[in-house]
């Protein structure tokens, strides 16, 4: 039961943890808009904020490692569709200014949500009038995708224990009852859930 | 498809925005009106949900493996106005907690996935539904209209990529098309069976959350419609010009003057594409297209017999 992957570090303590939500929210929007806004010639810009990433990485206490797997799960899809803007005059400079640009808004991103729960996220959003019945949903799901997950691997569990070989098309027939049932259950709790709320006086 | 911050420059980013938060805008207002109170936390599960599917891989050739976007599947299941607002929630979970997705391209993957996505998949399958009746014409829709999101949305993102000046339309629109032509079939079958699957041990859920959550009126479609067609114009209008652009390339090279072609093809616009092959790959790829579109017809046709029988089974022996 590791259903806390996703975002296993934002709880931990560091002085970038400690900052207020609503600045860290606004530092990162700032960093990621001069990022993509400023022209590549700017090499001074580029390299003292892949520095200052460097940094507010170290400073965060996160493992490296996690940061630097998180920044390769997403590479792969940067430098493939960027490889396209080689195919075309001048491809060079547009192909390194977008691999360097959006690795850099990544790792913001990165760093931005490995140090702030999803909650403080949700509080700052009501500051700022958030529509409520989109805050509610996003933290139904945020509180449920754990749950949900968690329920995803004991039905996988479940279905590997019974069977010894899994073929290709067992695979497609599992996973498709796999989702069916996923969505079935959920309905269902969210019958139960509503139930519960309304026990401890919602609306 | 997640478009990653770096590849859109300022004014798509703008015009995108605009269209996700009037199309967002929308499907949330009109769901606030008509959302009864258990439905809320149905909502927001069917949102945790969709993350969760996302998650699963299925294999494909090769090693390669893809997974459910689900946007036809929630505006089958929950209606298109609560699909627009629960796919928007996971890009905005994706993008905060994974940063899976850019932040500021969040308004162009919110156009392309939930509103596009969902919307026009949704109307794919409104319409497809009316001309086939019958469940077997249900189970056709829905194949093919989650197949057409795909392609559509994956059309839009290249419009975008090209709109802002970081990929070549000519290079941009066949990869991103031909990829999402297959990835498409993917979609559209793994969303047929799970809705199959559903159907066969809770035929209720699906009568009762389909008449139930967000009925949809004329006037959001109206809104939709018009955000989808603005956007279809902005995004690939620009690049149906271009599209002789490598016919123009190949002929520079091969010594012709530029000016002569340019007026020829003003001139007689068709008679310079031979059919198939030669022509640009843009012109290549909208054909293949629409023999695909043929084919996953087609293909969904053969899938819902099959569906039925099954599930008439399933029922006679109960």
């Amino acid at each position: 039961m590791r259903h806390d992957f996703i975002d296993r570090f934002s709880r931990i303590d560091s002085p970038i943890h400690r900052l207020s939500t609503s600045v860290k929210v606004i530092l990162a929007f700032t960093a990621v808009i001069t990022t993509i806004v400023l022209h590549i010639s700017f090499a001074w810009y580029y390299a003292g904020y892949s520095l200052l990433l460097l940094a507010g990485a170290c400073v965060s206490r996160i493992p490296k490692l996690f940061l630097l797997k998180r920044l390769l799960l997403f590479e792969p899809f940067v430098l493939g569709v960027s490889t396209l803007s080689l195919l075309q005059s001048g491809g060079g400079i547009i192909f390194f200014t977008v691999v360097l640009k959006s690795t850099l808004c990544l790792a913001t991103m990165i760093l931005l949500s490995n140090t702030t729960p999803f909650s403080d996220l949700l509080s700052l959003m009501k500051h700022l009038h958030v529509p409520g019945l989109l805050i509610t949903i996003l933290a139904l799901m945020y509180r449920y995708l754990f749950v949900l997950i968690d329920e995803t691997e004991k039905m996988q569990r479940a279905r590997e224990s019974r069977t010894f070989t899994e073929k290709q098309s067992h695979v497609w027939k599992t996973r498709v009852t796999l989702i069916a049932q996923l969505f079935i259950r959920s309905t269902e709790r969210a019958e139960r859930i509503y139930s519960a709320m309304r026990a401890r006086g919602w609306k | 498809m997640h478009i990653p911050d770096g590849f859109l420059d300022t004014k798509t980013i703008i015009a995108t925005t605009a269209f996700s938060a009037v199309g967002f805008g929308t499907a949330l207002h009109k769901l606030k009106n008509t959302i009864l109170p258990h439905q809320i936390p149905m909502v927001g599960l069917t949102a945790a949900f969709v993350f969760v599917a996302q998650m699963l891989n299925f294999p494909v050739v090769a090693g390669t493996s893809g997974h459910l976007v689900g946007s036809v599947l929630t505006a089958v299941l929950l209606g298109p106005n609560a699909a627009v607002v629960v796919i928007t929630s996971v890009l905005i979970v994706q993008c905060f907690l994974f940063a899976d997705g850019g932040v500021l391209a969040l308004g162009a993957n919110i156009f392309n996935m939930a509103i596009i996505g969902s919307f026009f998949g949704y109307m794919i399958y409104r319409i497809v539904n009316k001309i086939i009746p019958g469940r077997r014409g249900w189970f056709t829709a829905i194949m093919f209209a989650s197949w057409c999101s795909t392609v559509l949305a994956s059309i839009l993102c290249a419009g975008e990529l090209a709109w802002s000046g970081t990929v070549r339309w000519n290079a941009a629109f066949p990869v991103m098309a031909n990829v999402h032509m297959l990835i498409g079939i993917g979609e559209g079958l793994i969303t047929v069976l799970v809705i199959a699957a559903v159907w066969k041990t809770r035929a209720d859920l699906l009568e009762e959350n389909v008449s139930r959550v967000s009925p949809s009126s004329h006037r959001e479609f109206i809104i939709y419609g018009i955000i989808t067609v603005v956007g279809l114009l902005l995004f690939l209008s620009p690049f149906v010009s271009e599209w002789p652009d490598g016919l123009e390339k190949t002929a520079a090279l091969l010594g012709f003057e530029r000016n002569a072609i340019d007026s020829s093809l003003i001139q007689f616009p068709i008679s310079d594409y031979k059919f198939p092959g030669v022509g640009s790959p843009a012109m290549a790829t909208t054909l293949a297209g629409l023999v695909g579109a043929v084919i996953v017809f087609i293909l969904g046709l053969v899938i819902s017999k099959f569906l039925v029988s099954q599930s008439d089974k399933k029922i006679s022996t109960r």
